[in-house]
């Protein structure tokens, strides 16, 4: 592991970006500005920036409804995020799709996705195309444990092996399908969903998702495999979600002081910052410096928000086709 | 008459039929919720709409069944649990969703009786919730009810009131045919008048529930509670009355309740959430405009949704959906023609 103290600072940075920006989106919510069904990523965080810490703009990711983590990864601005969870104009999406649908495909991200298993054979249509074109890019499908027992998430694993595609499928296990435990959902090796890939004849792997380190080495790994031709990979990381399925979510189906615990004990925030100063890789002083940082760019962010205009009823018909 | 909403007249019918027939079964994603988790608690919110509470305790695991999230193999097994003696109301949480399920409607469930020359039964229903209204944005708000409505050898039940949606889904559970139901997720707080017991209304019979003369509104689901609104308002204005019709299944369709009130009224306002095209406005209007014709006295006028995916910012769903203002000036259209 050869990371840089510059990409070091950015992977904090991006994990505490996404953090602030779902803590806060969990305050805002309740005030009633904010339009729609809303799933936080709190939690996860290590596993989005490992992932796309490896990654280009001209990489693809495809993600899901709980896709805010992966836009910040994948570089997506922070503040036309914001705008376009709160449904207006100035949003990345002009107000169209909201959080479960942001995109930006100049950085490579492909969508947040509303049905779950709906990336997978996205990213690996995507790496047809970086195949073809032979710039040794790469796609990664971001997809929760639900997805796992999606039929189209497994005819897209058959077709990347059968093709030999550039393609990663991440499956981040949450601890929560929506409401149900992939313990009770996942019949076969109960929570080890990865070891299914393998039957179909890709390399899989699993590591702890709340250490960044692991993830960005066991991502760094497949996305050389696939950039050099040597096929799919997937990869599952295990962390646990912070908040409900969707904000609203009662929970009762979670242990008292579970979340708690988690996040006395294997935040992957804390771990970061313990590793990087134990270790003499980075001082407290300048990821406190980030800390303020980020927070004043998500309280401008909501604030921009905010203050930005809803897109004219006019846009309803706009973009339905490119030409019609 | 006891008062209800409408998700207390889904729960309603459901036990009915569970109460009554051990054949019934009920499967979907996170029906119960909460199954492996670290709390051990299941029935965590009685169902996404809550419309399933205590059920898992009340009828157990075989009966009672949280799925992994896999809409084509639920949709599948309800049809194949029914050609083998269950009758199985399963869930699609999001009508949307029926994307990834749509082959084990069109190609499986609806067509087995026809195919097998009439050797078969398939005896199961579709639960599902459709609908715009809560900037659940372009993949959790369609309503697609068209899409189903097309296909022949499916029911499709799109109740609007809290006593249909009883009477409908106990039919719905006692049909020998399979049966795709939609319910407004913006309805299930709705309340009104539901009768007790065993109320059973059949399918292809609408509802008159307001009365004119001037113009006929037809409605579907949610959009007869927007009509009504508009109805009672002109009523109240005096100068124009109408009839509000609720065909409440859409297939089959109750064509004499539409044809009789537009004999009677001479103008025809149809008014669907579905988009324009190939919907069951269009198709309520080809009907009475070939079997009707003589009757108009003006163009039938159809108050959609626009021809593009639902929009997420509040403002844009308004502007896609059909609205009171909408709906009056294309009665005033009709009556003023």
């Amino acid at each position: 592991m050869q990371l840089s103290r510059e990409q070091l600072l950015k992977a904090y940075r991006q994990m505490k970006t996404i953090r602030e920006f779902e803590d806060r989106l969990h305050e805002e919510i309740p005030k009633g500005l904010i339009p729609g069904f809303t799933h936080l990523y709190s939690g996860q965080e290590a596993i989005a920036v490992g992932v796309c810490e490896n990654l280009n703009d001209s990489d693809a990711i495809t993600s899901t409804h709980r896709g805010h983590g992966h836009c910040i990864a994948k570089g997506c601005d922070v503040k036309g995020m914001m705008a376009e969870i709160y449904g207006r104009a100035t949003g990345l999406c002009g107000g169209k799709g909201g959080s479960m649908h942001i995109a930006d495909l100049s950085k490579g991200m492909l969508g947040a996705n509303g049905i779950v298993g709906g990336g997978p054979p996205l990213a690996m249509g995507a790496s047809i195309a970086f195949r073809n074109r032979g710039k040794g890019e790469v796609a990664v499908a971001l997809a929760g444990d639900g997805s796992c027992n999606s039929g189209p998430v497994f005819e897209a694993m058959n077709m990347a092996v059968m093709m030999s595609l550039p393609v990663i499928f991440v499956f981040e296990n949450n601890g929560y399908s929506e409401q149900t435990a992939p313990a009770y959902a996942v019949g076969a090796g109960k929570t080890d969903m990865v070891r299914r890939a393998e039957g179909f004849g890709m390399p899989a792997s699993k590591a702890d998702g709340t250490d960044f380190f692991a993830v960005y080495e066991m991502t760094r790994e497949a996305v050389e495999r696939a950039r050099t031709g040597g096929g799919p990979t997937a990869l599952e990381f295990t962390c646990l979600r912070y908040f409900g399925h969707f904000e609203g979510d009662a929970q009762k189906y979670r242990a008292k002081g579970e979340v708690e615990m988690a996040r006395e004990t294997m935040d992957c925030l804390k771990n970061f910052r313990k590793r990087v100063t134990d270790a003499k890789l980075l001082e407290n002083a300048e990821m406190d410096q980030v800390d303020a940082e980020v927070l004043k760019l998500i309280d401008e962010a909501v604030a921009e928000a905010i203050a930005a205009p809803f897109p004219p009823d006019s846009d309803v018909t706009k973009n339905v086709y490119i030409n019609y | 008459m006891a008062i209800k909403t409408y998700r207390e007249a889904i729960t309603e019918a459901l036990m009915i039929e569970m109460d009554r027939d051990e054949r019934v079964i009920i499967m979907g994603e996170d029906v119960a919720g909460g199954a492996g988790g670290s709390s051990g608690v299941r029935d965590n919110q009685s169902g996404i709409f809550g419309t399933y509470p205590q059920f898992h305790a009340r009828y157990g695991e075989n009966r009672f069944i949280d799925t992994p999230i896999s809409e084509a193999a639920i949709v599948g097994a309800a049809a194949g649990a029914a050609l083998a003696g269950l009758r199985p109301v399963v869930e699609i949480m999001f009508a949307d969703f029926i994307g990834y399920c749509l082959d084990q409607i069109m190609n499986q469930a609806a067509k087995f009786r026809y195919m097998f020359g009439g050797t078969s039964r398939t005896p199961m229903v579709l639960r599902t919730a459709y609908g715009a209204g809560l900037s659940a944005a372009a993949q959790h708000s369609q309503a697609i009810y068209p899409i189903i409505t097309h296909i022949p050898g499916i029911k499709v039940a799109v109740p609007s009131k809290p006593a249909d949606v009883k009477g409908l889904m106990l039919t719905a559970i006692r049909d020998d045919d399979p049966v795709v139901f939609f319910d407004h997720k913006a309805l299930f707080g709705v309340q009104g008048e539901v009768p007790e017991g065993d109320t059973a209304i059949p399918f292809g019979k609408g509802m008159r529930y307001r009365e004119g003369k001037d113009a006929t509104v037809v409605a579907i689901g949610r959009m007869v509670h927007f009509s009504e609104a508009v109805v009672d308002k002109l009523a109240k204005e005096g100068g124009i009355t109408c009839d509000v019709i609720d065909p409440r299944t859409t297939s089959p369709l109750d064509e004499d309740i539409i044809l009789a009130s537009v004999q009677k009224t001479g103008r025809l306002i149809i008014v669907d959430e579905s988009p324009p095209r190939c919907s069951v406005a269009g198709d309520i209007s080809a009907m009475v405009a070939m079997k009707g014709f003589e009757f108009l006295d003006a163009p039938i006028q159809m108050v959609t949704s626009a021809h593009s995916p639902v929009p997420f910012a509040p403002n844009l769903e308004r502007a896609y959906l059909p609205s009171g203002a909408k709906i009056e000036e294309a009665i005033r259209k009709s009556v003023d023609f």
